[in-house]
């Protein structure tokens, strides 16, 4: 067979890049992460002809080489280095037919490079429409390349771009720009100090370390490092390769394409009108957000009662068919609670992102940013900061990985640190089972159901501590930074299924795979903690009976007395106990403090291990919420779960940061511990101390 | 002459200086350069950021880095 092309696919945000890719792979892609960074890494096969094939490497959206975020950081480091694995044979530059100007930027950029580079023109099937005229041979002679007018949407030009990927070899290599023109003098002392290296790679490592501060810098390799310039001086030169660069394309736009203005459709303008209304805007907005949850919770409740029925069903028949021992234990009270409380998510966070996907495709979530910043500037936030606080009801990690194109440094840690009050969909579950044990099935005005009413409060909590902590947050932190705010309002269009689809499957999957794996790991370890112990533990039989001397006990009576003094005194049971000190106050024992302890890793956590720890020798098949109300109070004799503990519980949930991917995240994005550690000591604290008033004053 | 932060909704103009010390380089990249059309869309609610189409690109930016944007208006 023959050798593989590699191929990097690259473009502005916003070009239907990601269309393109899509259809030159189908569903043969994969996505994973560039090793060491959160940076996602899309790559897929297109077959071409006669049995060759590319590989294609879908790089993230950029507007230029000159990096300001790690997403675009990426592509500059996979452009500058021969030697990687994926450095591209040849380079697809998609563009959009209305922004030609603009996408040559990066096209000249890395042509520069002395990548061959094909540019492929996307959304050509709009160039009738919106009178666009462009005379391909002229462009071709001009940047010195082949064009391909493609439309990802109707599916037309694939065709002749494999043929063109195929035919790399044939592409001229000659740059659009010497790079001397810039600054002639400084580009002739670096050709004295670095003789023999191609001058325009050496700037743009140069010039790399001027953009990315120490902030986002992460395995970057400089090597050079040519320090006779300030920072400011070298901006400057940026700056005049951008105007330089701007007058090539000038140049070449000026008879390649003709733009009939006058046939441009108001459609956009139309509907700019009343999406970014100042009373219409917020309508639409709230109206939006409402059907988004509706969805999450109304919808998603079906699949979810499915799988949790599914996963029971599947419990019992472990046990009922394999033999006992402790292979089946671990079956039936570790691994499968353990992966049941991953499955369980699955419907909750497919929708959201689908939610997500579909705002972002059709062009609305710029719109919504651009009616949001001046009242999130108020708290210290930006517009930008709407999606991260949005994604994070369904998990704060994706969240706050999309605050990296928030430019305003102080803006963009502040909606990390605060992200994590936002009811991630962690909580739901530790929610619903508190609600469902402390507040009445009770209707309120009719209407509303008061356990509904308790849910949305929680919600309500959530945003409103984060807003506050934001607001806090900008009041105390003395962090240096500008004040840059630039969005693209993108041109409205259809989602394509296809898209906002493989989009959704492959987030879903991926968050799925990732905490899952914590959650499976720490249910498999609870079990073994509970199931096994020192000493007393394993004479549980011999001292239950002599304890019972005398009273008849039944078979069951006697098992039931074994199995619970086995879990006090297991190795969990110990650990348990030796905190029940300082979760007492709140109005917690020992097995709730247990539960509060495992999770810590990841609040889902929670639900699993009191399932685990209330059905180790539990053999009747109660659902976790019976076993709870049935769990009684040693001291008093009323119900465990009562009105303050409950709620006690809840405001300890909202308030404190117990997961441990969030703050690995957070460390990664601002790459210090500092503040991860900070969130975890304050939220901590502040729940701590939420908790222990609302179960003092309560009780 | 004027800025761009003074412009009315629907105004036109040229964009004749911008101050390079206080303009981020991605708005240069988008096409914010001297010589350049320059219209205005749509104002925020609060008056706060502004839509503008720049050379065709359609951007929002806020009144602080607009009012850097020097323009002749048409």
């Amino acid at each position: 067979m023959a050798q593989q092309i590699q191929v990097a696919l690259l473009g502005n945000p916003n070009t239907g890049k990601t269309s393109v890719f899509n259809r030159l792979t189908g569903l043969n892609q994969k996505v994973g992460n560039y090793p060491g960074i959160t940076v996602e890494k899309k790559e897929g096969i297109c077959a071409l002809s006669r049995g060759k094939r590319a590989h294609i490497l879908d790089l993230p959206g950029t507007y230029s080489l000159n990096a300001s975020s790690i997403d675009e950081n990426q592509v500059i480091e996979l452009l500058l280095n021969k030697n990687d694995r994926d450095f591209p044979d040849v380079a697809v530059v998609v563009c959009e037919v209305e922004n030609i100007k603009r996408n040559l930027l990066l096209f000249t950029q890395i042509k520069d490079l002395k990548i061959p580079t094909i540019l492929a023109i996307n959304m050509a099937d709009r160039m009738t429409k919106k009178a666009i005229s462009i005379d391909i041979p002229a462009l071709e002679n001009a940047l010195q390349t082949k064009v391909v007018l493609i439309s990802a949407r109707k599916n037309q030009g694939f065709e002749t771009l494999k043929t063109q990927i195929e035919q790399y070899k044939n592409l001229p290599m000659a740059p659009c720009l010497d790079t001397t023109v810039i600054a002639p003098e400084y580009f002739e002392r670096l050709a004295r100090t670095y003789p023999g290296q191609d001058l325009y790679k050496l700037w743009l490592v140069i010039t790399q370390d001027v953009n990315f501060g120490k902030l986002d810098r992460t395995g970057v390799s400089g090597p050079i490092s040519f320090q006779t310039e300030s920072v400011a001086t070298l901006k400057k030169l940026q700056q005049k390769e951008t105007i330089k660069r701007y007058q090539f394309i000038n140049n070449t736009l000026r008879n390649t394409l003709k733009v009939d203005k006058a046939n441009a459709t108001d459609f956009r303008s139309r509907l700019d009108r009343i999406l970014t209304h100042r009373v219409w805007g917020y309508v639409i907005f709230f109206a939006v957000l409402t059907l988004i949850f509706q969805a999450i919770f109304d919808w998603s409740s079906y699949p979810m009662d499915f799988i949790d029925q599914t996963f029971a069903q599947m419990t019992e028949w472990t046990k009922a068919n394999l033999p006992a021992g402790d292979f089946t234990s671990l079956l039936a009270e570790g691994v499968l609670p353990g992966l049941g409380g991953i499955v369980i998510f699955i419907p909750q966070i497919a929708f959201l992102f689908l939610f997500i996907a579909i705002l972002e495709e059709t062009g609305y979530m710029s719109r919504a940013v651009f009616l949001m910043d001046r009242v999130m500037r108020r708290f210290g936030l930006s517009g930008k900061s709407v999606v991260p606080l949005i994604s994070g009801t369904a998990c704060a990690i994706p969240a706050i990985m999309a605050t990296r194109n928030i430019e305003n440094w102080k803006e963009r840690l502040i909606t990390i640190l605060v992200t994590p009050f936002t009811t991630c969909s962690a909580r739901l579950p530790v929610y619903l089972i508190i609600i469902s044990l402390i507040i009445p099935q009770q209707r309120v005005l009719g209407i509303f159901s008061l356990q509904g009413l308790t849910l949305t409060f929680l919600y309500f909590l959530g945003f409103a501590s984060a807003i506050f902590a934001a607001y806090l947050l900008d009041r105390f932190l003395k962090v240096p930074s500008r004040s840059f705010f630039v969005i693209e309002m993108p041109n409205y269009k259809l989602p394509m299924a296809k898209n906002v689809l493989i989009t959704m499957v492959e987030k879903t999957k991926s968050f799925v795979l990732g905490a899952g794996k914590i959650i499976f790991a720490i249910s498999i370890i609870l079990w073994v903690l509970a199931s096994y112990g020192p000493g007393d533990f394993n004479r549980a039989p011999e001292i239950i009976d002599a304890q019972y001397a005398g009273k008849s006990l039944s078979e069951q009576e006697r098992n039931t007395a074994i199995e619970s003094y086995q879990l006090e005194h297991s190795y969990i049971g110990i650990v348990g106990k030796s905190i029940e000190p300082l979760v007492s106050p709140l109005g917690y024992d020992w097995k709730i403090g247990i539960a509060i302890v495992s999770s810590f890793a990841a609040r889902e956590v929670f639900v699993g291990t009191l399932a685990t720890i209330y059905s180790v020798g539990n053999d009747d098949e109660q659902t976790i919420r019976n076993r709870m109300a049935a769990e009684v109070h040693p001291m008093l004799g009323t119900p465990r779960f009562n009105f303050a503990s409950g709620v006690s519980l809840l405001l300890f949930y909202a308030f404190a940061m117990q997961c441990m991917s969030t703050l690995a995240v957070v460390r990664k994005e601002t790459n210090s511990w500092v503040w991860p550690m900070g969130q975890l000591f304050f939220m901590t604290t502040l729940a701590y101390i939420v908790a222990l008033v609302t179960y003092q004053l309560l009780q | 002459m004027t800025t761009v932060a003074h412009m009315q909704k629907g105004q036109k103009g040229i964009i004749r200086d911008v101050d390079l010390d206080l303009i981020p380089l991605k708005l240069l990249e988008m096409g914010c350069l001297p010589g350049n059309e320059i219209t205005l869309i749509q104002v925020a609610p609060f008056n706060d950021p502004i839509y503008l189409d720049i050379n065709g690109s359609h951007l929002a930016i806020r009144k602080d880095v607009a009012a850097q944007i020097h323009i002749d208006l048409c």
